[in-house]
């Protein structure tokens, strides 16, 4: 980053900002909060997820970028809340909750903006690739045990030709920084895969089913309802948004 | 005067032109045989050995010339055979017609009826080549070239003026002035974007960073599309001439050929025309004698459509995974390691030395406005004449469809039309005078792409052709970008639905409001076009969704899960024919007597509809037919 200052304007209010920093950053000194998956203050940015796009240029001819990749250049017009923006957010939320239910951190973001519909078929994948443990590892831990394999469906993270990694030194970082790990929900896959209900139930998931080593606050619930008992997710959201 | 020693001057290379074209005395004949991918597959080698063969059998080796050539376009009726002066053209040719075609045409001037093609709207017998309807509509610049030229010979390329283009810009002209000359073309990229190639140009030379880089993009990963591939393996000389302008052009001293390994015929032939062009002294050091350093190298890709987007290429030709990246930066400021890069289409960087050769006007001629030139289009699918054909920019969708492609085989009607290949977007009848330029093409909801144009008749279910292309963005897919991965999959999974029997109409709701969702939230071109198949045919055939998901009915006749297969009793004669040939054996009835199929145990799979010849078998979809 250099120290020429240069002017942008965000959302409608002018700013000066050094060149070369990103929006992301830009919008969070203002204090706004843009949501993030696989971005880290201390890591590289990388733009996977999505979320935390944003729309720039003038008025009629505007494109949506991701914010943590995009840096601020002399007289860039941001926007970052428009309607074209949070609608797409939504629906990544969606397809994040969808496929990825256990992870907390989804969960809380997808009740804080209000997402309370699930279509698609309930999935529960661990991972949605968002590659925060790859670029802590090569940038933090410089071990670059880990990497990207595979494109489309097939890519995923693993280790270099599937075989334990001689760099790796199990420090533990890349499970330190997952969104999906360290706040994973320990309890049964539900099969309505909005849970947003975390915040009221009794008792909490954390006390049934502790050796599950279920790390969620108390208690998310999903596990300890029985069978078809589920609440309709759009109830709780309210609770859940306060929260949150 | 001959290639022997590198060429050291435009004076010179002058003076071989003329001896090559002098040596063609008056009563030269040629005759130019397709070795395109297609004709090789129809047989075009016997055909060239079986003319080897009969023309030196009968001694007249001085007087004929056997010229096996690149893809001549009409690879539909291949192997193809042109002779020259006199033009007459011959389809599928087979090697036993070689001495007919010999003692007769090339040498009596008198032509095979038997031979000749048969326009099959008219049945007329047509002789030459350029009332043949399927060339007859078109312009062709580039692809001309290809039935003329025997790719492998770079004196056969000099003699039609090859590299004079590269000449004149070294000794007539400064770098700002070619610039100026290809900006006022008005020539955009073929490879997709339809970026100015002028601007792109001007903008990599006024980087101040050094070393600047040429990357000639070959990649060519839309399914059906073979213009780029036929472009290097017919004539691969166009290609280096133009990137060794643009080197003059822009200042750079190494250029890249990013070519996918699936096309072998490819790799050796732009190989070979960098060696000889090297020996020539038309690409290395000191080119020509006027102090420009150029050197080609071929990379090839391993096959992954997205490699061809051009960050993605870039990280490719530098060893690591093609991934794309967020631009700004662009490769004309940060491109291969971090160098000014100018990456351009195979068709783009072909043009280049004909804007140098005929003047920008002469471009801009052609084509509409914002749109100059012409365009090569591989035109596939249900259409009589397949083929690649090149037309100016803004002929309509039906003069290449029915003028040029001869309309729609067995009399079925069109039904659509899909351009800018996979990712690219259906128009339906009622568009099919929409003017083929950017513009238009981005209006109507789809793209130019790099020109694949795949015709659909009425048999065609469109939903099916939705989930076909999301299906094959899904797997190409980098996967970085979640909203590209995850929503190219879910969209799939709600097509599936759709095409299986259990869609309901809260699907088109959810797939409109995720299809933009993807295309707005995606970083690179995959992912900002990848709702565009299931986005257009929504737009352009959404009754269909509807019978689907309504009626359970799929009028094409296509989604396995909607349809049934019955007999018909009037037109059943009990031959059995069908019983004999299901692999599920669930068709009964007693020789010469009706036969019904079981359909709870019937997998569909057509087989007693392929070979009734009377015509009983009907497939039925949600009651109607
Ligand atoms: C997914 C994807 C695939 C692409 N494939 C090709 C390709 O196969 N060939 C090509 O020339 N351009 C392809 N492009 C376009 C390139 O990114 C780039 O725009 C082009 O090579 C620039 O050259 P041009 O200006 O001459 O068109 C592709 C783009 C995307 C997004
Ligand atoms: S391959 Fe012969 S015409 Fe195309």
């Amino acid at each position: 980053m250099s120290a020429k200052v240069i002017n942008i304007t965000m959302n409608g209010l002018p700013m000066e900002v050094y060149e070369g920093m990103n929006v992301l950053e830009a919008a969070r000194i203002m204090g706004i909060d843009i949501p993030t998956l696989c971005y880290d203050e201390g890591l590289s940015s990388y733009g996977a997820c999505r979320l935390c796009i944003v729309e720039i240029g003038p008025q009629d001819r505007t494109k949506v970028v991701s914010s943590c990749t995009y840096r601020c250049e002399e007289g860039l017009e941001i926007r970052t809340h428009s309607k074209r923006v949070m609608d797409t957010r939504k629906m990544i939320l969606e397809l994040l909750v969808c496929s990825t239910p256990g992870s907390k951190t989804i969960q809380d973001l997808a009740a804080a903006h209000g997402v309370i519909t699930a279509r698609f078929k309930p999935e529960h994948e661990d991972c949605m690739l968002c590659g925060l443990c790859v670029r802590m590892c090569k940038e933090q831990m410089m071990a670059t045990a880990i990497d990207f394999a595979g494109r489309g469906p097939d890519r995923r993270i693993t280790t270099p030709f599937d075989e334990a990694s001689a760099l790796c030194r199990h420090c533990g970082g890349c499970m330190f920084i997952c969104p999906a790990c360290s706040s994973r929900c320990m309890g049964p896959d539900a099969d309505t895969t909005l849970c947003s209900s975390c915040l009221n139930l009794s008792p909490s998931c954390v006390e049934v089913y502790d050796h599950q080593q279920c790390w969620m606050p108390p208690g998310c619930g999903t596990c300890i309802r029985p069978e078809g008992d589920y609440l309709p997710a759009t109830g709780r959201i309210s609770e859940v948004k306060t929260e949150a | 005067m001959s290639l022997d020693n590198p060429i050291r001057s435009s004076g010179e290379l002058e003076d071989l032109h003329g001896v090559l074209v002098e040596r063609r005395s008056e009563d030269h004949l040629c005759i130019s045989i397709c070795t395109g991918t297609g004709c090789v597959v129809g047989g075009a080698e016997s055909v060239v050995d079986a003319f080897v063969e009969v023309i030196s059998e009968m001694g007249l080796e001085e007087k004929i010339e056997v010229k096996p050539t690149g893809c001549h376009g009409f690879c539909e009726m291949g192997p193809l055979v042109t002779m020259t002066p006199s033009g007459y053209f011959y389809p599928q040719v087979h090697a036993r017609d070689a001495r007919e075609i010999v003692e007769k045409t090339l040498l009596n001037n008198e032509v095979v009826e038997k031979l000749l093609y048969h326009d099959p709207q008219t049945d007329e017998a047509i002789a030459r080549e350029a009332d043949v309807p399927f060339y007859k509509h078109q312009k062709r610049i580039i692809l001309a070239e290809n039935g003329h030229l025997n790719p492998t010979d770079i004196e056969d390329y000099i003699s039609i003026g090859g590299y004079k283009g590269l000449a004149h810009v070294l000794d007539e002209m400064n770098p700002d002035e070619v610039i100026t000359c290809v900006i006022d073309s008005g020539l955009a990229g073929r490879g997709g974007a339809g970026f100015p190639t002028g601007k792109k140009w001007e903008i990599c030379q006024k980087q101040p960073s050094e070393p600047k880089y040429l990357v000639c993009n070959a990649d060519e990963g839309d399914p059906g599309a073979y213009m780029d591939r036929s472009i290097l393996e017919g004539n691969p000389h166009r290609v280096i001439e133009g990137m060794c302008i643009g080197a003059f052009a822009i200042g750079a001293s190494q250029g890249f050929i990013y070519v996918r390994h699936e096309y072998p015929l490819a790799v050796e032939r732009i190989t070979l025309a960098i060696e000889d062009a090297r020996t020539a002294g038309l690409l290395g050091e000191d080119i020509m004698g006027s102090g420009l350093n150029f050197d080609l190298k071929v990379v090839r890709g391993a096959g992954a459509f997205v490699c061809g987007e051009e960050s993605a290429l870039l990280k490719s030709l530098e060893g690591l995974k093609g991934e794309p990246k967020q631009r700004p930066p662009f490769p004309v400021e940060k491109g291969f390691q971090n160098k000014p890069t100018v990456i351009n289409n195979v068709e783009t960087w072909a043009n280049v030395p004909h804007i140098i050769n005929n003047g920008p006007e002469w471009f801009v001629g052609f084509g509409t406005e914002g749109s100059a030139g012409t365009k090569i289009f591989s035109l596939v699918g249900k259409v009589n004449n397949t083929g690649l054909v090149e037309v100016p920019m803004g002929v309509t969708i039906r003069e290449i469809v029915f003028d040029i492609g001869g309309g729609i085989p067995n009399g079925k009607e069109f039904k659509a039309v899909q351009t800018g290949g996979p990712a690219g977007g259906c128009l339906p009848t009622s568009m099919l005078d929409l003017p083929v330029d950017f513009h238009a093409l981005q209006e109507a909801g789809t793209i130019m792409g790099s020109g694949g144009l795949i015709v659909m008749d009425e048999d065609t279910c469109m939903v099916d052709v939705a989930r076909y292309f999301t299906k094959f963005l899904e797997e190409e897919s980098c996967g970085k970008c979640y909203s590209c991965r995850k929503g190219t999959q879910r969209m799939r999974e709600l097509l599936d639905d759709i095409c299986e029997g259990r869609g309901t109409p809260g699907h088109l709701a959810l797939l409109e409001e995720l299809g933009h969702a993807v295309n707005t939230a995606s970083m690179c071109g995959l992912g900002q076009n990848a709702a565009n198949p299931m986005l257009s045919t929504l737009r352009h055939f959404r009754d269909e969704y509807e019978a689907h998901i309504n009626e359970h009915r799929c009028s094409a006749g296509v989604c396995t899960e909607l349809i049934q297969y019955t007999i018909l009793e009037e037109f059943c004669d009990g031959c059995a024919a069908c019983s004999k040939v299901c692999p599920s054996e669930c068709i009964v009835g007693e020789k010469d007597s009706l036969h019904t199929i079981i359909t709870e145990d019937c997998i569909k799979c057509g087989s007693c509809l392929n070979v009734c010849t009377r015509g009983a078998v009907l497939i039925t979809s949600g009651g109607g037919v």
